[in-house]
């Protein structure tokens, strides 16, 4: 049996949040005086060769990201931690920040001292505001003892928009407007928050970061699967036994996920099918399960590690009510900025109402398949890339459910 | 200084930070007013077409009057198969209002939310902003109750 690996969460349960101390005598803050030890270049390089990859959907090599805002010159340059947490099935960033501030401010000061920036901003969503209270007493312990030197941590909330998790729009909320995704490039490490280069982190992968400077990037890298090395926390919903978070190696299978951590399928009754990732995440059949959470296999099976979210359905789920259901939540989220998205998801939402009260025709398979692979090309940003994957994959893997709805 | 006004200048100067005071004037009425959105965009010298167009892009801010208690209920697939819809029934059987409305004492508003990240305890709502998990139908009339 599979078993947990605590890195991010090593803390969890063992250290009082809202006691620096605590963080300290469990060894917190040696990452980052680490860090101040060595040349910036040296710090960049030894995050990248741990191959620590963004926990925050897109799974992009953190120091290599790091390196581009190091380069860029400037007066001023930004580290800002995404702590907007929208995507349903999600509450892993929550974990952590509840548990173990510390550690993610502790990340972000090893962020800014690689890059050079001196300001960092926590965003955090505005439903949040437990967490919020939680991350300004750990930031007022921290700068008491003067732990972050000159790198000051400020925190922003949200306000209820999960396009704003996308980093270019969660720039322009900090700067105080609409949360309207920007064309790119230029990209946020070049030029982000007040045009400034900005890092944009996911706060797992800035919980990682302390962990790695303490203990090297190649005992890092050995861990879990060789592309995507480290551990994942995973929330479980839906219709599993144990409906909890875990801190997996990545290299475990979805099926392990789900009957060894999970406990199986609730009720005694079968699976049939998960949805990994969050809500733009792909539908996942049972031929499937054998596959290893990593974010390139994942990818390789036409699904997401995404955020880590696993929606669990038993045999008697109806997959096109929920598939409706999402297909609703994208229209109410689409920004609007992009006509594809702004229009795409609203009729994939119509048409999947209509298939679900049983009115569809044939032809609107055809058609919502091909509205799909438009918007997926031709949206502006990743939500309406991604709002069609449920909807897709639902028909790839359970076509029948729809063609037995049909009107 | 109008109470809008003294509510929202502590903020004046912090960049971006008219959303720091949206916050912050629904904290205190639980909604934006209207009036307060004008104070705003002088303050922080944008136009009131602007001021409004970002009090309006945020789904957790609501302009003009609701309820003391603003019950939200997720609707995000977790909690839709876990029985969002029978928990809604249940608040608007005992609420005697609809989702979106406010009761006539003005005391409790329904809305529809997204996943709050609580998810762990499906199906979910919050009860100005502080979230009850697990809900079930019959348990509803107990925590409006608690609501004094
Ligand atoms: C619609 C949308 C929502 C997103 N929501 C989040 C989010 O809630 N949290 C997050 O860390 N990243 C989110 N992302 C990904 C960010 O754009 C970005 O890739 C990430 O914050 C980078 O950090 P990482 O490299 O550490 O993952 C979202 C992206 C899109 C397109
Ligand atoms: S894809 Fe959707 S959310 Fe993204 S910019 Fe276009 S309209 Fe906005
Ligand atoms: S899905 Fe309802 S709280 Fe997350």
């Amino acid at each position: 049996m599979a078993e947990e690996v605590r890195i991010v969460l090593r803390n969890y349960g063992k250290i009082d949040p809202l006691n620096i101390d605590d963080y300290i005598n469990a060894g917190g803050y040696k990452g980052l005086e680490k860090a101040r030890s060595m040349s910036q270049e040296a710090v960049i390089e030894e995050v990248r060769k741990s191959g620590l990859r963004g926990r925050g959907g897109a799974g992009f090599n953190a120091g290599t990201k790091w390196k581009f805002s190091y380069r860029a010159v400037a007066d001023e340059k930004y580290v800002v931690c995404n702590a907007d947490e929208g995507e349903p099935g999600t509450y892993k960033d929550r974990i952590i920040m509840e548990n173990d501030p510390q550690s993610v401010l502790e990340g972000m000061a090893i962020c800014g001292y690689a890059i050079g920036s001196r300001k960092g901003y926590i965003y955090c969503r505005g439903e949040y505001p437990y967490v919020v209270d939680i991350l300004n007493q750990a930031i007022a312990q921290a700068k008491e003892k003067g732990i972050l030197g000159d790198f000051d941590i400020e925190v922003r909330m949200g306000a209820g928009a999960y396009v704003c998790g996308e980093e270019s729009a969660l720039i322009e909320s900090i700067e105080g407007h609409r949360g309207s995704p920007r064309f790119k490039p230029p990209y946020p490490p070049a030029e982000g928050l007040w045009q400034k280069p900005t890092i944009v982190n996911n706060v797992e992968t800035f919980a990682n970061i302390p962990i790695i400077m303490e203990k090297g990037s190649d005992w890092y890298a050995g861990i879990g699967a060789k592309s995507y090395p480290g551990t994942k926390i995973m929330t479980l919903t839906g219709d599993v036994v144990n409906r909890t978070f875990i801190e997996i190696p990545t290299d475990v299978t979805i099926r392990q996920v789900i009957y060894d951590f999970g406990g199986g399928i609730r009720e005694g009754k079968k699976f049939k099918a998960v949805q990994i990732g969050g809500t733009s995440g792909g539908f996942i059949p049972e031929s499937l399960l054998d596959t290893s959470i990593d974010f390139d296999s994942m990818g390789a099976i036409g699904a997401t590690l995404g955020s880590g979210a696993v929606f669990v359905m038993d045999e008697t789920r109806d997959l096109v009510d929920v598939t409706e259901r999402i297909s609703k939540f994208f229209e109410h989220e689409s920004c609007g900025k992009c006509a594809p998205c702004r229009e795409g998801t609203k009729r994939m939402h119509e048409m999947m109402t209509r298939l679900n009260a049983g009115q569809g025709k044939a032809d609107d398979l055809e058609q919502i398949e091909q509205l799909g692979s438009v918007m997926s090309r031709a949206c502006l940003c990743g939500l309406g890339q991604a709002a069609p994957s449920p909807v897709l994959t639902t028909l790839e893997h359970f076509r029948n459910e729809y063609m037995e709805k049909l009107g | 200084m109008s109470d809008y006004a003294k509510i929202i200048s502590p903020y004046k100067d912090l960049p971006g930070g008219i959303i720091e005071a949206y916050h912050a004037l629904q904290n205190k009425y639980n909604y934006i007013p209207e009036d307060a959105i004008a104070v705003a965009a002088d303050m922080f010298d944008i136009s009131l077409s602007q001021a409004y167009g970002v009090a309006t892009f945020y789904s957790y801010f609501k302009i003009g009057p609701r309820g003391r208690y603003v019950i939200r209920i997720c609707e995000s697939a977790p909690c839709h198969v876990a029985g969002a819809d029978d928990v809604i029934a249940a608040l608007e059987k005992e609420l005697g209002i609809s989702m979106g409305e406010t009761t006539e004492d003005g005391k409790f508003t329904l809305e529809f939310a997204e996943c709050v990240g609580q998810c762990q305890g499906t199906p979910v709502i919050t009860i100005n902003s502080q979230p009850y998990v697990n809900v079930e139908p019959e348990k509803v009339g107990e925590i409006l109750a608690a609501c004094k």
